[in-house]
């Protein structure tokens, strides 16, 4: 599955990017970010974060499909 | 008619007023939030603001609807900063016409408490001792 995922915040500063394309084999979105979490040593625990999938609002049990962009997004702090 | 924006340039607050005008309203009450120069005992010095644009667009414009089915208004505004600010500057306006103050103030209240909920948007701020941070809705630091 190729998925592009977007990063916001403190997720961006730690990964270096904002955004980047993944192939990988799950359909799980807490999968998907336990990888990243891997990669760059996130500090943030996937239940501190709401996920978007295409501009969307998502449940993190809704299933991903390839193409789908994805966001995983730090608690706001806008206004 | 709602409308939520998202601006990179600064905000034109009598303008954004102007576009509430109507011949029905008595009422109009509007917020603006500033750029402190401080956030708990620390001196600030600019902030960033972040956001993910097509869902805070979509997000804000869900807020507006909500305040309109909420209370007997008449219009909602808001628009919200993005990019660097400086001590001072607008970072946020929202506007709202009713026929009467009582909805008008409680909607105006509404709106800028579900934004700060609810709208992808991320204050980063730059402190006087070259430190910088994300904050949470509290405005406690983000743990990276």
């Amino acid at each position: 599955m190729n998925y592009r995922i977007l990063y916001f915040a403190s997720l961006r500063d730690v990964a270096g990017r904002d955004a980047e394309s993944v192939d990988v084999d799950t359909h799980d979105a807490r999968e998907l970010y336990a990888q990243r979490q891997r990669e760059y040593g996130f500090a943030i625990s996937s239940d501190k974060l709401r996920v978007a999938i295409n501009g969307e609002f998502a449940a993190w049990n809704r299933s991903l499909a390839d193409g789908d962009e994805i966001a995983f997004l730090p608690p706001v702090s806008g206004g | 008619m709602t409308q939520f924006e998202l601006s990179a340039d600064s905000i034109d607050a009598a303008s954004c007023a102007r576009a509430l005008a109507d011949a029905g309203a008595g009422a109009c009450v509007m917020f603006e939030g500033w750029v402190r120069n401080t956030n708990a005992g620390r001196a600030v010095h600019r902030l960033d603001y972040q956001a993910y644009g097509v869902l805070a667009l979509k997000e804000g414009e869900a807020i507006l609807a909500d305040a309109q089915r909420t209370f007997p208004i008449i219009d909602a505004r808001c628009v919200h900063r993005t990019g660097s600010l400086a001590i001072g500057d607008l970072a946020v306006w929202i506007g709202v016409s009713a026929a009467h103050r009582d909805a008008a103030f409680a909607a105006c209240r509404f709106v800028i408490d579900e934004v700060k909920r609810r709208v992808p948007i991320w204050k980063n701020e730059h402190y006087a001792d070259g430190e910088s941070g994300w904050l949470h809705p509290d405005n406690t630091p983000v743990a990276t």
